[in-house]
């Protein structure tokens, strides 16, 4: 078996593991903390594969001086990727201890025993431990081969229940936020933003006028107000936002004109063959087929809970940044870029955020804070986003139209064709040298270039994540039109193209299935030849609760990137006379091979299931041509506690299966399964998001012409 | 001027504007930095604290409405023997979160509704919390562990 990305990238096991003289463990991992309770999966893996106790286990994450370089948290992927490196670097550990140990006791490997990292030789009962074998030493040794790894059917820790390690501090209102940090001699300040993205200052008023105590720093359109007492920083920004004045160039495409701009913009053509798309001519549309149908998700938000903040310092030649950023790294080197400093001036430190799924307003933050301190060297800066901020200057998830056809014969579908329209989802930090994509590097004084956006060309990525339908058709198209301009900034948003893909192919499998005159799950059964997806679906049907009178019944099923999770969920929900929907019940199902942490997936799963139910209901960005107007939860509203359904979920036992990433399984499903149960309540068949009231009363209108 | 807040039962003298927002006073002039910011509009409920047991939001409460009153928050929560409260217990047995930003003002807003119905209803647990957002998707543990809680507190 070969050896984890991972370790491969960073084979020294000292990056990775570091046994301390109070008798704990440090582990040492390029992921980050999203949420996800990553650090609590990973300390199990340690602890399972050292024979701990799991309070020993300290979990050190991204730093980019100080731990491995993992390149980012993202697509579902830290316990597939850092957590087999974490097992492989802890088993190492484990042979290299239990051989001096048996050196020591003189006594062979295979009569010592570990317990709570003691060992004890079965001949003599003569114990030692881990840290009298090794107190704050380092190993000075390179991981070249896989060691011998515990067999899961003997696991302990791994596999059942654990306190997540963060919490605590979390309930117990202790600083467990970046938010919460506090430097000595830190100023506060906040970043004046322009009417929109893009926009540059063509009056700024002068620093004497304001009333309130601040240090102004500013750079092309960046706006910074830095103050010693935070409520001063609030002020003091609060009179600026009123008196500068902005260019402000009209939007021209608004919500309405997306769906037909995207069609008619469309950058370059590909055709997407096993997940990966390929120049080749688009082939012609069967100009007959049994039934078309066109779907349509709008710009949507991550909408972080808090919004973004950062704390940087210039201090003896070198940048310190604390951020809530996925990825150390590339923050690093896409700030050492806009700055113009050599790369190793830049430490960047991943300190917990709210929630993002996906890439927020935290790297954008983390370079406005680290421009002030460039400023206000050598004191600490903390730059804090508003409400607004974030709202409107967070990177949106791209809008997106789904052209889908079939052709049915005998209830089978024969040909099979799916187009997406869309704009790119990777506008992360740093795609490439030379480039960046920190929002304020682009109207710096000395600006730093915008990345020329051009479509994803890799496995399973972007506008073509799930475009791959899970089913077996004899003959499937499939075609990624990817747009490059776009009227608002796009980046990633959990589970990329995969959502919309998703509601629109189990929208459509639904549709089929109705024309066929065929149950749902029969009707994707038969068109199913991968067994653990058919036993995901026959186990959904089985746990499913009788379906409630006057209730409508929807599923979806999707494997996240056809190579992750399994996932299906089936949905019971209510119409009422005045086309309210009432999400009641929602069944889910999953394959994620072995479970690490098994209340922790379930955790994921269902928060990936409500926050998607939330973009299916509730969520679009709006704007007009002066700009995005959507900029707080009034104006952008998600599922409040009342809306959310009751949840019950099964995970099939897959524990000999690899660990699946999960965190982004049931985001896909969720969608088609919400769509295909209010057509089952009502009848009406709404295609585009998100399905309210106003969506119902205009599908009524249609289909009654 | 300086002026007398009571906070988590301890008086103290702070120099303060009147009109400075509860949120600020909390977070950068005690240190209690457990009462989060999120929206600065009575729209989250990230800042919800106790204002003499009642739910209130510190992000656009002034100092001078907390005069002569005892304010509550998240740090207040454990006794004076240093024993987690049971929503605290709950929260943290059930892992009752992903991110966490929005646990302390559902933990404030859960303890003022324990505390005038000890035995309350799914549903009116959920019309509670009705004003707090939580985007991670937790809600489901969330409502399970203030169940919990309200069942430990009315066994004792």
């Amino acid at each position: 078996m070969s050896l984890p990305p991972s370790i491969v990238r960073t084979p020294e096991l000292d990056r990775w593991i570091h046994f301390n003289h109070d008798g704990t463990i440090t582990i040492k991992t390029g992921k980050v903390e999203i949420g996800q309770g990553i650090r609590t999966a990973l300390a199990m893996i340690a602890a399972e594969e050292l024979d701990v106790d799991l309070a020993r286990i300290q979990v050190e994450t991204a730093d980019t001086e100080k731990t491995p370089n993992e390149l980012i948290t993202a697509g579902s992927m830290s316990v597939e990727q850092s957590g087999a490196a974490v097992r492989v670097a802890s088993a190492w550990a484990r042979s290299i201890l239990l051989e001096r140990a048996a050196a020591d006791l003189q006594t062979p490997l295979n009569e010592l025993t570990v317990e709570d990292g003691g060992i004890t030789s079965s001949l003599t009962n003569e114990q030692t431990d881990y840290w009298s074998l090794n107190a704050g030493e380092f190993f000075n040794t390179t991981i070249v081969s896989e060691p011998p790894l515990k067999h899961p059917a003997g696991y302990r820790v791994v596999g059942h229940h654990a306190a997540r390690l963060d919490i605590p501090a979390k309930v117990l209102g202790e600083v467990a936020f970046l938010h919460d940090m506090t430097l000595p001699d830190m100023l506060h300040g906040r970043v004046v933003k322009p009417t929109r993205p893009g926009a540059v200052p063509v009056s700024v008023p002068d620093e004497t006028k304001c009333p309130f105590t601040h240090t102004l720093v500013r750079d092309g359109a960046y706006i910074a107000v830095l103050a010693d007492d935070a409520s001063y920083a609030d002020r003091a920004h609060a009179w600026y936002q009123q008196h500068c004045r902005w260019t402000a160039e009209a939007m021209t495409v608004l919500p309405g004109d997306v769906p037909g701009y995207l069609k008619q913009n469309v950058t370059r053509s590909l055709v997407v063959v096993e997940g990966m798309p390929l120049e080749q001519p688009v082939p012609d549309a069967d100009q007959v087929p049994t039934l078309k149908a066109s779907y349509y998700r709008p710009f949507q938000m991550h909408a972080s809970l808090g919004p973004s903040a950062a704390i940087a310092q210039f201090l003896n030649g070198k940048l310190t940044v604390f951020s809530h950023t996925q990825s150390v790294e590339f923050l690093k080197l896409a700030l050492a870029e806009v700055l113009k400093v050599r790369e190793d001036m830049v430490h960047v430190i991943h300190a917990e955020g709210p929630g993002c799924y996906g890439h927020n307003g935290a790297d954008d933050v983390a370079l406005d804070a680290a421009i002030a301190a460039l400023a206000c060297t050598p004191r600490p800066v903390s730059i804090k986003w508003s409400r607004s901020d974030e709202h409107g200057f967070e990177p949106y998830t791209p809008a997106a139209v789904m052209d889908l056809q079939a052709n049915v014969e005998n209830g089978r579908i024969q040909q099979w064709r799916h187009e997406t329209y869309s704009f790119t989802h990777n506008g992360r930090p740093r795609p490439m040298r030379g480039h960046t994509n920190l929002q304020t590097a682009w109207t710096l004084a000395n600006p730093t270039p915008r990345v020329p956006r051009q479509p994803a060309i890799a496995h399973e990525v972007g506008i073509h994540r799930n475009l791959k339908p899970i089913y077996r058709f004899p003959d499937a198209q499939l075609i990624k039109h990817f747009v490059a301009e776009s009227p608002l900034r796009t980046s990633s948003l959990r589970s990329l193209g995969a959502f919309a893909n998703l509601f629109a192919i189990e929208s459509f499998m639904d549709e089929l299935a109705h024309h066929a005159g065929e149950d749902p799950i029969d009707f994707r059964l038969n068109h199913l030849s991968d067994p653990r997806a058919v036993r995901v679906l026959q186990t959904l049907r089985a746990k499913a609760p009788a379906k409630p009178p006057g209730l409508g019944r929807g599923l979806g099923l999707a494997r996240y990137k056809n190579q992750q999770s399994y996932c299906a969920i089936l949905v019971d929900l209510s119409v009422s006379e005045d086309a309210q929907i009432k999400l009641m019940h929602a069944t889910i199902c999953a394959d994620a091979g072995l479970a690490v942490d098994p209340d922790g997936v379930i955790n994921q799963l269902e928060g990936g299931f409500i926050q998607a139910a939330s973009w299916t209901l509730k969520e679009a960005v709006s704007w007009d041509s002066d700009g995005v107007n959507s900029l707080d939860w009034d104006t952008y509203p998600i599922l409040k506690f009342s809306e959310v359904p009751t949840i019950s979920t099964h995970l099939i036992d897959a524990r000999g299966q690899p660990a699946l990433g999960v965190g982004e399984a049931s985001t896909g499903p969720t969608p088609g399964a919400i769509a295909n149960a209010v057509f089952d309540a009502v009848g009406l068949r709404v295609r585009s998001l998100p399905i309210n009231a106003q969506q119902l009363r205009l599908s009524a209108a249609q289909s009654e012409t | 001027m300086p002026l007398d807040l009571k906070v988590n039962g301890l008086t103290h003298n702070i120099v303060a504007d009147r009109d400075a927002l509860l949120i600020d006073v909390l977070r950068h002039e005690l240190l209690l930095v457990g009462t989060k910011l999120g929206c600065g509009q009575e729209q989250c409920g990230c800042c919800v604290v106790l204002l003499d047991g009642a739910p209130i939001y510190a992000c656009t409460t002034k100092l001078a409405q907390c005069i002569d009153k005892s304010v509550q928050t998240v740090e207040g929560l454990v006794d004076e023997a240093g024993h987690l409260h049971p929503l605290q217990q709950a929260f943290i047995d059930l892992n009752a979160a992903q991110c966490g930003y929005c646990t302390a003002g559902i933990l404030m807003r859960a303890k003022a509704l324990l505390d005038t119905n000890k035995r309350p209803e799914r549903s009116e647990i959920i019309e509670a919390l009705d004003g707090h957002l939580c985007r991670c998707g937790a809600h489901p543990r969330i409502i399970r562990a203030i169940e919990r809680a309200a069942l430990r507190l009315a066994s004792v």
